[in-house]
Formats: C-alpha cells, structure tokens, sequence
C-alpha cells in the first residue's frame, strides 16, 4: 500500500470538515499509514462471493407508521443547547455567500 | 461499600435493617475518601441523589418497592443522556451540554429505584481502552494507582470496585464494558446486539454498540439486566424478544455442558499467567461436570483489522454531528459558515477522535471503499459464521479478555495500534453480535485481577450468566477473593 501523505491528509479533513494543525496533519498521515498498513492483513482472506454483515440479529427493515409524532418537549428546551439563537430558531451563519 | 452486592443490601433494607440514606451515605464517604485520587466521575451529584435515597427510604416503610435495585446507588457513563444533568461523553465538546431527555437505559434504571449517584468517566466519545483518552483526566486503576482501569468504561469499573457505587450502566462498542471489568477485577455484560436499549447512548459505532451493566458479581448482573433488557420503539434495533428472568436460571447445573476451548488463542502474545488462569478455569468447569471442546474460530485472528475499519467509518458518520451548530462546543471566532465547521470541530475534538474520523473518512471516500470497508464487512460476515459454526458443537466458548492485565498509565499512549491490539478478544464478539460476559478468575504476581471471558449464542444471556454463577459459586472459598484494593 502507498502511504498517506499529507496531503491526502488534508484532502480527507476537508471531506471531514475537520480543522488539523500542522503538526496534527503530519502525525496523522504517520499513524494512518502504519494502522491502514495493519489492514492490509484482510488481503490474504478469500471474500469471492461473500455477502458483507452490517447487521448481526437478522432484523429485516423496521418500519413505523407514517404519522405526524407529536414530541412532549417544548421548542425552547429543544433549543437550550444551540449556542446561538433568534427567537425559536437557531441562527447561523449565511450559508449562500 | 467494596465487595458488598446488591443482592445482600437489597435483603437489608427489605430486612429494614439499613435504610437507602444511610447505604448513599457510605458510597458517598467513598466518593470524598478515594475521588480526589481515582477520578472515576465526571459529575458526582450529592443534591440528587440524596434526594432519591430519601424517596426510595419512604417506598421501603411502606413496603412499596420499585424492585430489588429500588435504593442502590449506581454510576452511569457519562455517555448515557440524563435529562436536566450534564452529560459530556467525557469531551469538552459536550462541556456544557444538558440533554433534554433521559437514555431509555437511564429512565428504566431510575424507574426502579435505582439512586443515580453520579457520572462516570470514560475515555472521550468511548474511544479508547485506558480512559486516557477522557478530556477530564485519566481514571486510575484502584488495585494499582500508576495502572489504567481499562476502557472506555474504566470510571464505571473503578468505581464499582472501589466501593464508590454498587454497579454502572456501560457501554461496549468492541470491549468497553468487559476489558475495563477485568482490568478492575468487577463482573460487566455485554449481551446480544440490540437486547438493551440504544436511545440516548452517545453513539459511537452504531452496529457494534450495546448497552450492559458492571457490578461485583454475576447474580447482580442478572438482576441489572432484567431491569434493562427489552425491546424499545425508539431504538429500531433493540430485539422484540422476551426477557427471561435471568436471576432464576442461575443455578442450573452445568453437568454434561460443552465448553468451547479455542487453542489459538494461547499461542500468541498472551502473558504466561493469563493462560495459567484460564487453565485453571477449565479445571473448576470440569469440576462441576462440563466437557470442553477444542473449536476453531480460524477468522478471529482478523477481528481487529476489521473493527478498525467498520468502527472508524460508523464513527465518522456519528460523529459529523457536532458541528458547532445545534448543540456543544461552538468556536468563538469565524470567518464563515464552512470555516465554522472546522474551526469548532478542531477545538472540541481530542487527538482520537480525530484519528478515527479521518480513517473513517478515508474508508468511505470512493475509490478505497471496495478495498476496505466492504473487505472488512465481508470479512466480519466470516467471523460470524465462525461462531456459528462453533456453536453447533458448544454451549459457550471460555476466552481471556485481554491479551495482558492492566498497563501502566502512559504506556501506550504513542502508539495507537498498540492501544487497539488490547481489544483482540473482546472486538471479534462485537463483529458477531453475540453476548459475553467478564469476571475475575485470578490475579497475577502484580497484585492485579485476572478477566476470564464467557461468550454465548445469540440471545442467550441466561446460558453466559449461568455458567459466571456457577463458577464464582465453586471459587468462593479462593483466597485471592479477599483481596482489598488499595484506594
């Protein structure tokens, strides 16, 4: 397997919406290397035509009906932990520039 | 409170000869004498959980008892909600987040009685197997301070064996529950995928999560369990099974049972007086009439490659809800709304947290997603398979829980991969979906307890729990039972 580089390292953080420091984006490109690396153990395991598990007790889709659910809490205990608020909303910032 | 159970302080206050107050007063002596050292809670809360005790000492005068647990003091991880308390999963991205509902494991504890007496530390969002990882402190190992109590749920497991609560609720994503239980010498759950309620857990990775109890002994793990067990509408993946009153079928006999005995097991990395330890485990199972049988898991060796990629993409997918937004950290300072984003995940978000979104993220991206995460996925269908298989031929299967006892705290913190390789017993059972359970069998030379592992069909709690009772009945009498812990 190739390494990952930093730069694939700020490609992903992009995907991840996630901020890194340099310092960060250097170890990280290190430590995903050596765990990917580790992976590459599967190689040796013949899957041809094996069906991949998600769900291990055998449910099948579970469905409800399809109504209106009436929620017993209150809009603005809803909101107490947005940190930023108008009225019964939450505010952010503008997402079309 | 170390070494009591819940079953003995149960028959005295129905004996009427303690009262909830006075049981809460003692745990809360521990929680002054030991926390400053130990560090097993996130948030203690003395107002609470007074005031439950005095509720739950009215209910036993008038002979009107919620159940067996009505009055015990418990712990919960702090990656269970609890409506009106603080709930962090131990990041300072939830430093200050208060849900506005309880977890359904949490509401059914405290329907029946049950006196919440505290948060309890884990490594953050329940990523890791030391709680080194907690933004709150590492949780030190109360049979050795300068040890780990294991993880993620180490707070619970010190907790309970430090005498600071009778049991915790847990959780357990790839050994969460049972590798800190036998660091710490306590008993802890994981049972079947989906037997316990999900709704309000922090989730983590959502196909290998389950909710299950840490206590000092296997009877109260039946008791616990029977409280939270059962099918709940909010969790779509919680079984609409049954729930056998498991406290009743623990004292089957075990005569003429078969025990799986994988010997791969013992051939790699294991410490020496771990495998003494499980062999001496054999010796009392076949003892009390048990047959074992050599059984092969020939795709176990290939558990942890495969749950650090399926965990890492599930992690990945939970944790892009914290985005600054809606709820949590929310950087002070930013340009726009993409910026945002970043800016208040980087400043929440720990080291390891950070790790796994990005694999995750990697796993996923187009291009890799054949190569790993579906490999993976196929793979984990094989190791499924090969529990199945396993048990056409046995009842259970007797495993370590991990490969060494607990490690010194610092030890492998540079070295994630090292870190992960402490889940290679327990991670395989997650994939499969199937319960297990972990309770001391030993302790080695260091003065440390030794975890032996129970693993079960699927649905078949009552089997695992059976067969823990049995063998804490014929090991009472052994002497490494009145070890005391040093806090």
């Amino acid at each position: 397997m190739r390494k990952i580089t930093k730069e694939q390292v700020e490609d992903l953080a992009k995907l991840a919406r996630l901020g890194l420091t340099d310092a960060e984006k250097t170890s990280l490109a290190r430590e995903m290397t050596v765990i990917l690396e580790y992976s590459m153990l599967l190689d040796e395991v013949d899957t041809k035509g094996v069906q991949p598990t998600s769900q291990t007790t055998e449910l099948k889709n579970i469905f409800r009906k399809d109504c209106k659910v009436i929620s017993d809490i209150d809009i603005n205990e809803k909101l107490q932990n947005a940190p930023v608020k108008e009225k019964s909303f939450i505010k952010v910032k503008k997402v079309l520039e | 409170m170390a070494n009591r159970t819940i079953i003995e302080l149960n028959n005295k206050i129905e004996q009427k000869t303690i009262t909830p107050s006075q049981i809460l007063q003692e745990c809360s002596q521990e929680i002054d004498r030991a926390e400053d050292e130990l560090n097993a809670f996130v948030t203690v809360l003395p107002k609470e959980s007074l005031e439950a005790a005095k509720k739950s000492g009215k209910r036993a005068e008038l002979g009107k008892r919620l159940s067996k647990l009505d009055g015990i003091p418990v712990g919960i991880k702090d990656v269970f909600c609890t409506k009106g308390i603080r709930t962090t999963a131990s990041s300072k991205m939830l430093d200050d987040f208060i849900p506005i509902y309880d977890a359904t494991v949490v509401k059914k504890i405290t329907d029946a009685g049950a006196v919440m007496i505290g948060k309890n530390n884990c490594d953050a969002w329940a990523h890791g197997a030391s709680t080194e990882n907690s933004d709150y402190g590492v949780t030190k190992n109360p049979w050795d301070l300068s040890r780990v109590p294991g993880g993620s749920s180490g707070g619970s497991a010190a907790a309970v064996a430090a005498g600071e609560c009778l049991f915790s609720i847990g959780s357990d994503t790839g050994g969460s529950i049972r590798q800190p239980a036998g660091f710490c010498g306590v008993v802890g759950l994981k049972p079947t995928y989906g037997r316990v309620s999900r709704y309000g857990l922090i989730a983590m990775g959502s196909s290998l999560d389950c909710v299950g109890p840490i206590a000092m002994t296997t009877e109260d793990v039946a008791l616990i369990l029977e409280v939270i067990a059962g099918h709940d509408e909010k969790d779509a993946t919680s079984l609409n099974l049954p729930v056998p009153k498991y406290s009743d079928k623990l004292t089957k006999s075990i005569k003429g049972k078969k025990i799986g005995w994988v010997n791969e097991f013992y051939e790699t990395g294991l410490n020496d007086e771990i495998i003494k330890a499980l062999e001496a485990v054999r010796e009392v199972y076949a003892s009390l009439g048990a047959d074992f049988i050599e059984i092969k898991l020939p795709h176990a060796k290939y558990s942890i490659p495969v749950y650090y990629l399926i965990q890492p993409a599930e992690v990945s997918s939970n944790l892009g809800r914290y985005d600054g937004i809606k709820y949590g950290h929310s950087a002070a300072k930013s340009e726009n709304l993409i910026d945002h984003y970043f800016r208040s995940r980087d400043e929440g978000l720990g080291a390891e947290a950070k790790r796994r979104i990005m694999l995750g993220t990697f796993v996923l991206s187009a291009g890799y997603y054949d190569a790993y995460y579906k490999k993976a996925m196929q793979v984990r269908t094989l190791i499924k398979q090969d529990f199945e298989k396993a048990f056409e031929s046995v009842d259970i299967i007797l495993a370590p829980v991990a490969p060494t006892t607990a490690f010194k705290i610092g030890e492998k913190v540079d070295n994630p991969l090292q870190m992960y390789l402490a889940d290679v017993f327990t991670a395989m059972v997650n994939l499969s979906g199937n319960p297990a359970l972990s309770l001391p069998c030993a302790f080695d030379k260091q003065k440390l307890p030794i975890g032996m592992q129970l693993i079960g069909k699927h649905f078949e709690e009552e089997t695992v729990l059976n067969f823990g009772h049995q063998y804490e009945k014929a090991t009472e009498k052994v002497v490494w039972r009145n070890n005391k812990t040093v806090i």
